[in-house]
């Protein structure tokens, strides 16, 4: 495609601003979410009803799915692998990084499809590209507050109280998980458009990233095997494994359970408590968010003709 | 269906002085990518193979557009009548020359392209009002007069799935009528239900031709043209052959 298509070239000088004159397709770029309110308020509300057509269960998906999930992955390496018996409170510390990387998974997948997904749309009518990748984010995060809530409930039962400690690495957490996965998911979803590679592409990395963070095992057990490694810093670099280890801080980490396991094990306890490497993950976060926006912003006019 | 061509109202726009769209020396490529592959890029970079044709859907087409006017595109498949109509309204962008416009453009750009299946007539006249530019409150304001002019009351909640194809349409061209845009993009529509509710549609036109509204129109109904434009483009492979008189503009499209 020969690019002469650039946004200077088409708007109006000054003068003809000043006269009332404007191009069109021109929006607000990345602010359009905050502005368009009301129609993403609107696709939200639509994706939320067509995902459960016709489903009896409807809603209670969202809960079956990790569900099944919890219970395959505890069974096969919490009880036949006997992750458990070093680990107390397995169950919860196993949750708390599922839940991540589902939600990491479901933003990141449906963001990349939300462009390809919108054909009739993006092809006919001139809408903020924007709204369908934040609304894919909203509607997984949606689907995440049953599962938020199963876990607290969870650990409640294992005599987790929550803290102020827990409460702030809950919020980085999450912030640092959102940001990070709506710029991977903006990139995506605009290469997406013209090569449909991308999306099964994005299917693997879901896949590999339960494995690749420490969800199923003890990032200790990571260290003991590759410590000092260039392969451990990027492993504790990757803002998955910064986000679950946020996770298990906020949930599984002060538990009395674990706490009193602490003093005979002190494995339990993650390098660079409580936090970690928090500012590392933000920093990334927000760098993969502005790269995200960029690429999406400027290959967003394209979309009608490559569809 | 063709109108009924007794049932077209004359004209009703009044030209006048004030300038609503500026399209400026337009020039639109397509490249035909075969299909969306990384591998066929791969390959075809390795073999330094030309990756893609290209064919010219607008070459340098520029006029102006005057408040009140209603102006006519017509030409045969592919002479680029649609591509026009979408860079007007934003959803392409010209490789060359630009496009201007003056106030809010909604574009009846075949209708119903954002209605769901899944939902209700009620959430889609919402949905669709808001994708052409509606707030909120405008909508809640305008929503009894959709569905009256949709005249499918009683069907309102019922998923749109359900709806005749009739309906559909009806219930679609109402939300399209009734966002009171400055500037009305008109991708054969015309053509849409049985012909009382076409003489409706056609009513609608004329009311806001009256109310001076500027109107873009592309349709093969050449009749139906004639009698509702003020000024008629006829464009060919993408150039503009004629651009004037709607009586002549017809004539030159049955001469070529």
């Amino acid at each position: 495609m020969s690019g002469g298509i650039s946004g200077r070239a088409l708007a109006p000088t000054r003068v003809e601003q000043a006269e009332g004159w404007r191009a069109p397709g021109q929006d607000a770029g990345w602010l359009n979410p905050v502005r368009e309110r009301f129609l993403l308020s609107l696709l939200v509300r639509k994706e939320l009803r067509v995902r459960y057509r016709g489903s009896a269960l409807g809603m209670l998906w969202s809960y079956v799915k990790p569900a099944v999930q919890f219970i395959v992955f505890y069974i096969a390496l919490g009880v036949f692998l006997q992750l458990q018996r070093d680990t107390p409170a397995y169950a919860v510390y196993l949750f708390s990084g599922i839940v991540v990387v589902n939600l990491f998974g479901e933003v990141f997948g449906n963001a990349t499809r939300s462009i390809t997904g919108n054909q009739a749309l993006v092809t006919k009518i001139h809408l903020p590209g924007e709204l369908f990748p934040w609304a894919s984010m909203i509607v997984a995060l949606v689907h995440f507050l049953p599962q938020l809530l199963v876990l607290v409930v969870g650990a409640l039962l294992f005599g987790w109280l929550p803290s102020a400690t827990s409460a702030l690495a809950f919020v980085l957490g999450i912030v640092i998980l959102l940001v990070f996965t709506m710029g991977l998911g903006l990139l995506t979803a605009a290469l997406n458009a013209a090569f449909r590679d991308i999306e099964n592409f994005v299917d693997l990395i879901v896949m590999v990233a339960t494995w690749l963070s420490p969800v199923l095992y003890r990032i200790t057990m990571v260290e003991e095997a590759i410590g000092g490694t260039v392969w451990w810093w990027l492993y504790q670099l990757n803002p998955l494994t910064i986000v679950v280890e946020l996770f298990h801080v906020a949930f599984w980490r002060y538990a009395p359970d674990v706490v009193e396991g602490v003093a005979g094990d002190p494995s339990l306890a993650a390098p660079g408590e409580p936090f970690g490497l928090w500012w590392a993950g933000l920093l990334i976060a927000v760098a993969v968010f502005v790269a995200g926006t960029v690429v999406f912003e400027r290959t967003k006019r394209r979309f009608a003709q490559d569809l | 269906m063709t109108p009924n061509l007794e049932s077209v109202p004359e004209s009703a726009a009044v030209p006048t002085a004030r300038e609503m769209v500026r399209v400026e020396h337009v020039t639109k490529q397509f490249s035909l990518r075969h299909n969306h592959s990384l591998k066929e890029l791969v390959f075809s970079a390795l073999q330094r193979k030309k990756l893609s044709d290209t064919f010219l859907a607008l070459d340098d087409v520029d006029f102006t557009v005057h408040a009140g006017e209603t102006v006519g595109l017509i030409g045969f498949n592919g002479s680029g009548k649609s591509t026009l109509l979408k860079t007007i309204s934003g959803v392409l962008f010209p490789d060359k020359g630009r496009v201007l416009l003056r106030g809010r453009v909604a574009g009846l750009i075949e209708v119903g392209a954002g209605f769901h299946p899944d939902l209700s007539g009620r959430e889609n006249v919402y949905l669709n009002g808001a994708i052409l530019g509606m707030t909120r409150a405008q909508i809640d304001a305008k929503f009894d007069e959709i569905v009256a002019f949709s005249e499918i009351e009683e069907f309102i909640d019922t998923d749109v799935k359900y709806y005749s194809s009739g309906m559909f349409l009806r219930l679609a061209f109402a939300v399209a009528v009734h966002t009171e845009p400055d500037i009305f993009l008109v991708d054969e529509i015309l053509s849409v239900g049985d012909e009382p509710f076409q003489r409706k549609c056609l009513d609608r036109i004329r009311e806001l031709q009256e109310a001076g509204r500027t109107m873009i129109v592309v349709s093969h109904e050449l009749e139906m043209l004639e009698r509702l434009c003020t000024r008629i483009i006829v464009l060919q492979k993408g150039r503009t052959v004629f651009d004037g008189d709607p009586t002549t503009a017809i004539a030159t499209l049955r001469d070529s």
